[in-house]
Formats: structure tokens, C-alpha cells, sequence
């Protein structure tokens, strides 16, 4: 285990995978001006600056990969995959399909979004969810600097696009990260949830930076006499439903978190899967707790106040606690 | 078509004009039988490439088969002059099983990985925004081959146009840009929407050479794409065609040109690139009457017995609505 930022973790995943592959090649925005350890050890033509223009860096990305090459794309603010998303949206998530299969697109996009830096609403916008609904895509926004790594790892050796988002209030946390030498132990499979915590009485569920608040509200609780249980979903899509439902399952009662909007945000599609497949366990009503319908702030104390805080979340899940429906069947 | 470093760079055997003028009037049949089949009952919405033949079979015949192509929704001539079964194309139209994308396409993104046609798209200007990585795979895993994109001056209006000409010129990218000014940009004239008349013009400031063709006559077509594709072939730079040609039907079938001035129609029509060549080969003692109507006949077979393979397909399983999203 080596200490090493989120943003760290992912240049060494970058780093592995380009050592381990020549077909990987990374280019955007500043790529080969801000990335210069990869561009020292895999040269120009695999590292490259490209103009500001996202539309041609990702479909530049989904023509090489359809034909043989496994393109990283930094898009730099996730609000700019709104120049890309024909290129993600139309030609990598869709061409595979409507080829008969002919064609796949191992690709990965890399964009950083959420609260931190006060960058203001058109360079912070959580809208991982719109390529959840987009088929064909996948989509990761880790947590922890390992996670960060071991994902990356797995996005790149994906057949299929990714989008693999980077929450900007953690890029520059610290934490454990295996080193090289793990190997392929260093992977984190997409699709696969992680229990941060475990505990009985209520789940939280959450990605990217409420995780770390969830995991603060579980602390607090805990001194409290409410065991929670803390769902870091990792990857957005595929979504790992059994880890969520199982954890509802011998709970009882959940907290949704994330900073995004709510109106059809992940947390939707999360309240809802619990709804039609562990409705019967439920023991409280589902609370979700979000960012509004609202742009970001650049105002530092309005941004941060956007992502649902842990003495909110410790509170929802106070009251769900306190709840005990009956399991008798209304229907 | 698997390629790799070490393919051969063959020029494949010159067309003869007779050769350049069944694989026109395979084309038109295969159209032919699209309109018809449109006429005669439920049927698609497709966009046919009447009056471009020319353009199609001028630049496919200029190609080797290491190299690549991308095309867009008005597709049904690269497709035939590469080489595509037109009963497999005609499948995919009618959402057929065997067709070359087994009913997933339709007739709007038909793509063909063995003949070399990666990555068709319909979003007008999407296949300009695919060469440059296209041409990118070329370049750093090796081969002779060469990327051709297909597009109209309707996809030139839009601004990935812009974007792809200057990073593939950026990067060195081997790609062929092939402009059909098919004067039409969906329903609007291109007087109303470009100061210019031509695309060509716009390659310049990239950095890119450009030259501009009689897209009606198939003979300048191909002389000028095997111009252009040898000096990108050698140079491994982009380079701009275009060819001056007509969209002879609507914008879609079914077919309605009520917005298109009949003057300027006529004009166009006198220019048909069958009809010029086949009075050049007539002229030049190349061709009879007999002869010719025997071409033609020989078109019109090929594509019956199309039609009678895709309409004896089965449609796809229902059960595979949602297979083959992801690898």
C-alpha cells in the first residue's frame, strides 16, 4: 500500500495500463502538458494535446476505437460532455448495436465534476445520470483513490465505452492505494458496489463524495444506538442491485445520497428498484436527499451546501430508525 | 477484412467504362427498387442517392481494399460500388435478420466491417467526427490503407466539419474527406445557408489541399480520386474532394420535390451521369443499343433476385430486442 492522492491513483492506473498495452493512448485538453510522466514514458503519439474541442476529441476517441486502438479522452469539466454528446451518446453508445455487433468501442472519458474548486455551474454539474439512461455506456465515479485506480484499470480493459467521472472535492484526498506489485488484485470490476461499512438498522446508500459524509453521519449515529450500514455504489451503470438489495433486505430502511440534482437523478432509479424488488422488507419509507433543482454556486459556502451534509443524512436516518411499519401485506 | 502492418498496398485492376457503368446502373436499380417498394405499400422512410452514382462509383473504384470508409445516410452507392451484396443491403433496409446489420440499422447506417465501411452515421456530420480516429488506428498500427469520409455540404454547415478537418490536418490523419455538394441540405438550398457555392474552399485554411469535380461524370470522378487518394496514400496528410453533383429525388421517400425549382431540376436531369455516359460509350462505338439494354437488364436481375431474398428474410427474433447493446 503506497499513500497517493485520487488524481495520483488514476495517472498511476493510466500509467499501468500504458506500460501494460500500446493500444492505450490518452489524449485531450492539456493531456500531454499537465500528464508529463506519461508523456515521458510512452512519448508523443501516445499522449497528446488536442484543441478545445470535445465534440472531435470523443469522436476521434470512438473512431479509433472501433478500429483497434483503446482511447483514454480527458474532457477536462464534466459539463463540456454537452459538446461530446453526440459523439458518446450517438456513435459509442449506440453504434455497436445498430451494427449487428460489427463494431465495439472500448474507450474510456474522463471528466471532473462536483463541488470544491467554486468553478460555477458550467464546469460543475453532477449529470452522471443522463448517461445512465444513455444505453451502451457505462459509467463509474468512485470515491477512494483506490477505487479511482482499480476502476480506471477496469474502464480501460472494458470492450465498452466509460465514462468515468472524478468527484473535484476528493481529487486531492490521500489514501491507501495498492502499488504495482498487487497486479491485477488492484482491480476494482465495474458493476460492483462495496460495503464501507457495515451495521443493521438502516443503509446508506451513496457514490463519490457523500460517500465520505455517509460514512461520517454512520460514525455519529453509532454513538447514537443506530447501526447504519454505508452502499458506496462505484459504478453508476451497471448498477449492482444485488448488493443494494440484499443490504435493504436485512435493514429495512434506506437513505439515498447524492450531490446531483434529485429529479431523475440515480437516486431514483435506486428507490425505485427497491421499491418494485424489496418493498416487502421496508420497514420505513425510502428518503432520498440530494442536491436541488438548481445550478451550482460559485459562492464557496452555496457550493459546498449543494451535497447533502452528513448531520442531514445522520438525522434522515435518525427518523427512519425511530420507524417500524407493520410487515403486515396491504394489498 | 483483418489488417495489419504488413497488408500489401495493391492497386486492384482498373475499371473498364463499361465496368463503371453497371456498377451506376446497379445502383439505380437497387434505388429503383427502393422507390418502388416505398410505393407499393408500407415501407421505411429511406434516402435515396439518385444522381450521385457518379460520385460513388468515381471515388469507391479509386480504392484499394486496405483502405477504409466512412459514409452517412445516403449511403446505398458506397455500399453497392464497394463490393455490398444489394440483398443483404436491401434486407437491412426491411429490417431483416440477414441483413449486413442484422436488422439493427436500417436503412440509415448500414456499415460493412469486411468491405472496410466502419462506422457509418446518420447524424449528419457524425461520420466527420469518426475519420480522424479512424485514420488515427491507421497510423499507429501501421498499414498503407487510407480513410475515406463520405459527407455532404449540408454535414459541411455543421461545425464538426471544422473540428475534423483541423485535428486530422493537426495530426497528420491519412484521411480523404469526399464532399458530395448534392445542392441540398435536407429540404433547404444551399444558396440559403453558404456564401459560397463550394466546400472546397474551406479546406484551405486548414492547412489541407482541396480540388473540385464534375461529380456527374464518372470518368473526371475517378481521375480526380485517384489523384487525391494517391497524394494522401503518399503524404499521409488529409485531403478534400469534392465532387459537384445533384440529389435527383427528395430529401426521403416517400418523394416530394414540390419545394425544388423545376428549372433548376431540369437542368440537372440533362446531366444524369448514366445518361452522359452511356451517350459517350454509344458515341465512341463502346456500347449498342442492344448492349445497353442488355446492362441494364443485367442490373435490374441482380437486384430482382435482392428483392427476393430480402423479402423471403425473417425478421430478427424478439427475444433479441435488447442482445448486443455491449461487448
Amino acid at each position: 500500500m503506497t499513500q497517493m492522492t485520487f488524481h495520483d491513483a488514476v495517472e498511476a492506473a493510466l500509467h499501468e495500463e500504458m506500460a501494460r498495452d500500446p493500444r492505450v493512448l490518452m489524449f485531450g485538453e492539456g493531456t500531454a502538458t499537465k500528464r508529463k510522466g506519461l508523456l515521458k514514458a510512452f512519448g508523443p503519439a501516445r499522449v497528446r494535446n488536442t484543441p478545445l474541442a470535445e465534440g472531435i476529441i470523443t469522436g476521434t476517441a470512438a473512431g479509433a476505437a472501433a478500429t483497434g486502438l483503446r482511447p483514454v479522452v480527458d474532457l477536462t469539466f464534466a459539463p463540456f460532455l454537452c459538446f461530446a454528446m453526440d459523439e458518446l451518446v450517438n456513435s459509442a453508445g449506440k453504434l455497436r448495436y445498430m451494427s449487428g455487433g460489427q463494431f465495439s468501442f472500448p474507450m474510456v472519458a474522463l471528466a471532473m465534476t462536483g463541488g470544491g474548486w467554486s468553478v460555477g455551474a458550467q464546469h460543475n454539474h453532477n449529470l452522471e445520470a443522463w448517461f445512465v439512461h444513455a444505453p451502451g455506456l457505462k459509467v463509474v465515479m468512485p470515491s477512494t483513490p483506490a477505487d479511482a485506480k482499480g476502476l480506471m484499470k477496469a474502464a480501460i480493459r472494458d470492450e465498452n465505452p466509460v465514462l468515468f467521472f472524478m468527484d473535484i472535492g476528493l481529487l486531492f484526498t490521500p489514501g491507501d492505494v495498492p502499488g504495482e506489485e498487487a497486479g491485477d488484485e488492484t482491480m476494482v470490476p465495474l458493476g460492483q458496489a462495496a460495503i464501507c461499512r457495515e451495521g443493521t438498522d438502516v443503509t446508506l446508500i451513496s457514490y463519490a463524495k457523500t460517500v465520505h459524509a455517509c460514512l461520517a453521519a454512520a460514525e455519529t449515529l453509532a454513538g447514537q444506538g443506530v447501526s447504519a450500514e454505508v452502499v458506496d455504489l462505484r459504478t453508476l451503470k451497471p448498477l449492482d442491485e444485488a448488493t443494494i438489495l440484499a443490504s435493504v433486505r436485512r435493514t429495512g430502511r434506506a437513505v439515498i445520497v447524492h450531490e446531483a440534482s434529485r429529479l431523475c437523478g440515480v437516486g431514483a432509479e435506486i428507490a425505485a428498484l427497491i421499491s418494485e424488488q424489496a418493498f416487502e422488507s421496508l420497514k420505513a419509507p425510502l428518503v432520498r436527499l440530494t442536491g436541488p433543482d438548481a445550478p451550482v454556486s460559485a459562492s464557496y459556502p452555496l457550493e459546498q451546501a449543494f451535497a447533502p451534509q452528513a448531520d442531514a443524512i445522520a438525522e434522515a436516518a435518525r427518523q427512519l430508525a425511530a420507524r417500524n411499519l407493520e410487515a403486515a401485506p396491504i394489498w | 477484412m483483418r489488417l495489419s502492418a504488413d497488408t500489401p498496398s495493391t492497386p486492384p485492376p482498373a475499371p473498364t467504362r463499361l465496368d463503371l457503368l453497371s456498377a451506376m446502373l446497379k445502383i439505380r436499380a437497387y434505388e429503383e427498387q427502393i422507390v418502388a417498394f416505398h410505393a407499393a405499400g408500407p415501407f421505411p422512410n429511406v434516402c435515396t442517392s439518385v444522381g450521385q452514382e457518379a460520385a460513388a462509383v468515381g471515388v469507391v473504384s479509386a480504392l484499394r481494399a486496405e483502405d477504409q470508409i466512412l459514409t452517412n445516410h445516403r449511403s446505398a452507392g458506397h455500399l453497392l460500388a464497394r463490393g455490398a451484396d444489394p440483398g443483404r443491403m436491401l434486407a437491412e433496409v426491411m429490417g431483416r435478420s440477414t441483413g449486413y446489420c442484422q436488422g439493427r440499422s436500417g436503412t440509415l447506417h448500414i456499415s460493412v466491417k469486411e468491405l472496410g465501411v466502419v462506422l457509418t452515421s446518420t447524424i449528419v456530420g457524425g461520420e466527420l467526427s469518426l475519420a480522424p480516429g479512424v485514420a488515427l488506428s491507421r497510423a499507429m498500427l501501421g498499414g498503407e490503407g487510407i480513410v475515406v469520409c463520405f459527407f455532404g455540404d449540408g454535414a459541411a454547415c455543421e461545425g464538426i466539419f471544422h473540428e475534423s478537418l483541423n485535428l486530422a490536418s493537426v495530426w497528420n490523419l491519412p484521411v480523404l474527406y469526399v464532399c458530395e455538394n448534392n445542392q441540398w441540405q435536407a429540404f433547404v438550398h444551399r444558396t440559403e445557408t453558404m456564401k459560397g457555392d463550394f466546400v472546397a474552399p474551406w479546406a484551405a485554411p486548414y492547412g489541407i489541399e482541396s480540388l473540385t469535380v464534375d461529380g456527374n461524370d464518372v470518368e473526371a470522378v475517378r481521375k480526380a480520386a485517384l489523384q487525391a487518394a494517391a497524394q494522401v496514400r503518399e503524404t499521409r496528410r488529409p485531403f478534400l474532394l469534392e465532387a459537384w453533383t445533384y440529389r435527383q429525388r427528395g430529401h426521403m421517400e416517400p418523394h416530394d420535390q414540390s419545394y425544388v425549382d423545376p428549372a433548376e431540376l431540369e437542368a440537372w436531369l440533362a446531366k444524369d451521369p448514366i445518361a452522359r455516359l452511356e451517350a459517350r460509350l454509344l458515341a465512341d462505338g463502346e456500347l449498342t443499343t442492344a448492349s445497353l439494354e442488355a446492362l441494364h437488364a443485367q442490373a435490374r436481375h441482380a437486384i430482382d433476385a435482392a428483392a427476393e431474398f430480402a423479402t423471403s428474410s425473417p425478421y430478427p427474433d424478439l427475444s433479441d430486442l435488447a442482445a448486443g447493446v455491449y461487448a
